[in-house]
């Protein structure tokens, strides 16, 4: 009886596990890409790829739920709470970057240093273990979502910090898999060559990787404690990702556009001096409120002032080059995603950041909607960008280097994902400026920031109609997700035309 | 053709980004150890632990033009005076309780987390607890059982069911006292706390 029973499962898996074997052929078949067409370290890139944009997926699904709960509370009350709902959301925003930017590197590394990758079985094997330990993670978030107030729940279910919630254990394995990338990265560039591009990824390599295990210990001292916070925070976002996107900027400038080596990397220190130089000072512009000494202000009101420099730089670069390349590409979505790249930075990190930076200001928008307005365009505009350029490159590649310009069939699909986009990010970001001012002037200013200051500003109808216009616009920038994924699993199917790649001048 | 000059030339900038980062990197080591000190519990910035056993207020300083905490007489927590080391538990246990119950993914803490929830930086002395005498159980009730002790101001969000224990309770409100007694600088601006008359 009990035998028969498990057998009677074993062959409905079975039955199962054919049937979805059927399944992923017919994708297959449907997709039609053919990996022999990359390197071994090129289909390593595309798994980090693939994975990332399933937790983008994620991240904006659970976004939604969570903009829900703001206009019906009762949504999912108890069952998936906003906190919930939040973390996922956020939490995969920072996992989904990191693995494309995990994917750009390894993308770029055989070409760069023109050898194979050295290492590549660890840096496979680290990619599943990553992704397990992703799965568990979310499924823990999802599934026990809190613990009792002891060690073993920071250790096993969350950490309770924003953006790095990941558990102690997950922690510890997150820094196993980065020392193996980095040992993937430097072991190949030492077995190949070294280049200025080279040398600048590998020192923010270890400043990123570093800069985590800041934000790894637990600590009674709530001011110590989101002091070295924001050192993860502030100096990943503001100082090592951006010197990051700088790097594979300067590489896809020179593939994409044919610009030179020598004028990328000269851009590529100057913007490292003027990221560094103002980033990571700017750092204080976090220390005006949480009991830090009062110098802060100064000294991070100051040099956050100067944050927005490198981004004009990092504008002026890219639209110069693609000007002065007349704009000639074999990659026109992925030139498009660039281009969005560079205003999205500048506006959404240096307008939106400048606009509240300076402690006189910030006494007041601190911890409101406005700091998720800024938060929202800076994301998406700095990182999102410019990993979506990046998947379009990949694909274009992978379909055999094929033409991908204005003119394909079905362009209307690159062309619309781009725009929705944009149009729904930017809208979210307006809608939530909105909220936030709201917000400053009636909880912060007027009523100062007590219990029914704060309900007396939600309930104002500014900020109750902006709430219902960050969910219209987030359908917005879902309806675009959506297009663009269906749009990077087409593009340039059954294309017979070769790209043009402009040759290096 | 011209030599690149000085300014536009790799090396240059190569340098430059090296000493840059370097310089700015030991300037804020340098001042990481100064802020540590100064606010490690027990200093003014950042009281110790056993602050939970005094009256803590918050009021407009005309001289340093900024709201400053107060830290006045005796207001036992609990009807007890707690040691240094027994008030550094009951700290622990409440701040550990806050992440390991997700707190400052609704709510912000010094300012810092989401925006679904009131900022706890001053919560403990917020005049919604009505009197100082009321205070203490109110909190403690709403902890533990917020569906029903949430005052919503007719918004209907209400703060889920957490799961937190009476133990756990009185270390967050424990918590939310001393942090309450933090110097922040003047943030938040213009709170009225429940001593304040009218
Ligand atoms: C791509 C770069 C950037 C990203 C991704 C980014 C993202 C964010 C996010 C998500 C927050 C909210 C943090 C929280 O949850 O509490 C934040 C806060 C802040 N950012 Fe940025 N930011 C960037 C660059 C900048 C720049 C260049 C400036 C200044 C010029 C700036 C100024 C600020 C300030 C002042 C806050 C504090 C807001 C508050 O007091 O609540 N940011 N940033
Ligand atoms: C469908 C689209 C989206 C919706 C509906 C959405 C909704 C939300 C909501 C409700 C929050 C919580 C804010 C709060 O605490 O009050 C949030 C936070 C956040 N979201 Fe989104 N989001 C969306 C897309 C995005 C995208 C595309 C990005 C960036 C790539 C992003 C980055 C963030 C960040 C950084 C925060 C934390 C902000 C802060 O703490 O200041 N979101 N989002
Ligand atoms: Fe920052």
């Amino acid at each position: 009886m009990k035998s028969g029973g498990l057998a009677g499962v074993i062959e409905n898996a079975g039955v199962l596990v054919d049937r979805s074997r059927g399944y992923w052929q017919d994708f297959q078949n449907w997709v039609q890409l053919d990996s022999s067409t990359l390197s071994p370290g090129r289909q390593l890139a595309v798994k980090y790829f693939i994975v990332a944009v399933i937790l983008f997926c994620a991240q904006i699904l659970f976004g939604l739920l969570a903009a829900l709960q703001f206009i019906f509370p009762g949504f999912l009350y108890e069952i998936l709470d906003f906190s919930v709902n939040r973390m996922v959301h956020i939490n995969a925003m920072i996992v989904w970057m990191l693995y494309g930017f995990f994917g750009c590197i390894y993308w770029l590394l055989e070409d760069e240093s023109g050898t194979e990758i050295v290492g590549l079985k660890y840096g496979n094997i680290a990619f599943w273990v990553l992704t397990g330990a992703v799965t568990i993670v979310v499924l823990v978030y999802l599934l026990v979502q809190i613990g009792p107030g002891k060690d073993s729940s920071l250790w096993f279910i969350n950490e309770g910090r924003e953006y790095i919630e990941a558990p102690r254990w997950a922690d510890i394995g997150i820094v196993a898999v980065v020392l193996t990338f980095f040992y993937n990265v430097v072991a190949t560039f030492s077995k190949g060559k070294w280049s200025g591009i080279a040398g600048v990824l590998t020192l923010d390599l270890v400043a990123l990787a570093g800069l985590y295990v800041a934000g790894m210990f637990y600590m009674t001292n709530i001011t110590h404690e989101q002091y070295w916070w924001w050192w993860v925070i502030h100096l990943w976002v503001e100082a090592t990702w951006e010197v990051l996107v700088g790097v594979i900027m300067a590489w896809s400038l020179m593939k994409l556009l044919g610009v030179r080596r020598k004028i990328v990397e000269t851009w590529l220190y100057i913007e490292v001096a003027l990221m560094f130089g103002s980033g990571i000072l700017g750092l204080g512009h976090h220390y005006f409120w949480i009991g830090t000494p009062e110098y802060w202000l100064t000294i991070g009101g100051f040099f956050s002032a100067l944050e927005p420099i490198p981004l004009v730089a990092m504008v002026v670069h890219a639209v110069y080059d693609a000007g002065a390349h007349s704009f000639k590409t074999g990659n026109h979505p992925a030139l498009a995603w660039i281009i969005a790249q560079a205003f999205g930075n500048f506006f959404g990190a240096g307008v939106w950041g400048f606009m509240h930076t300076l402690p006189q200001i910030n006494l007041y928008t601190h911890g409101t909607q406005w700091s998720a307005s800024h938060g929202h365009l800076a994301f998406f505009g700095a990182y999102a960008t410019i990993n979506i350029a990046f998947f379009y490159l990949a694909i274009q590649h992978w379909r055999g280097d094929v033409w991908m310009a204005g003119g394909i069939k079905n362009a209307w699909r690159w062309k619309w994902a781009l725009g929705l986009l944009n149009a729904g990010v930017l809208g979210m970001t307006i809608a939530l400026l909105i909220a936030g001012y709201e917000q400053s002037f009636i909880e912060r200013a007027v009523e100062g920031s007590t219990w029914g200051g704060y309900f007396a500003a939600q309930s104002q109808p500014a900020f109750q109609s902006a709430m219902t216009w960050r969910l219209f616009f987030g359908l917005i920038t879902a309806s675009g997700l959506v297009l663009l994924v269906w749009d990077l699993l087409t593009i340039g199917k059954g294309e017979e035309r070769k790209a043009e790649m402009p040759q290096q001048a | 053709m011209n030599e690149t000059p000085l300014w536009a030339s790799e090396s240059f900038w190569k340098k430059t980004a090296i000493w840059v980062t370097a310089g700015s990197f030991l300037i804020l080591v340098v001042l990481t150890f100064d802020s540590l000190k100064q606010t490690t519990a027990g200093t003014q910035r950042v009281p110790a632990y056993d602050v939970i056993n005094k009256k803590i207020d918050y009021q407009f300083d005309k001289e340093l033009n900024k709201f400053m905490p107060v830290i006045g007489g005796e207001e036992l927590l609990f009807g007890k005076e707690y040691t240094e080391e027994e008030a550094r538990e009951l700290v622990d246990l409440g701040k550990k309780t806050t992440q390991a119950k997700n707190c400052m993914n609704c709510h912000t803490l010094l300012g810092n987390g989401a925006y679904y929830a009131p900022d706890l930086t001053k919560a403990w002395l917020d005049q919604g607890w009505i009197s100082p005498e009321m205070r203490e159980d109110m909190m403690l009730q709403f902890l533990m059982n917020p569906e029903k002790n949430a005052r919503t101001f007719g918004t209907g969000r209400k703060m889920p069911n957490l799961g937190i224990t009476e133990a756990e309770a009185k270390g967050v409100v424990a918590f939310l006292k001393w942090m309450s007694s933090i110097d922040t600088n003047g943030f938040p601006y213009n709170f009225k706390t429940l001593y304040a008359e009218d």
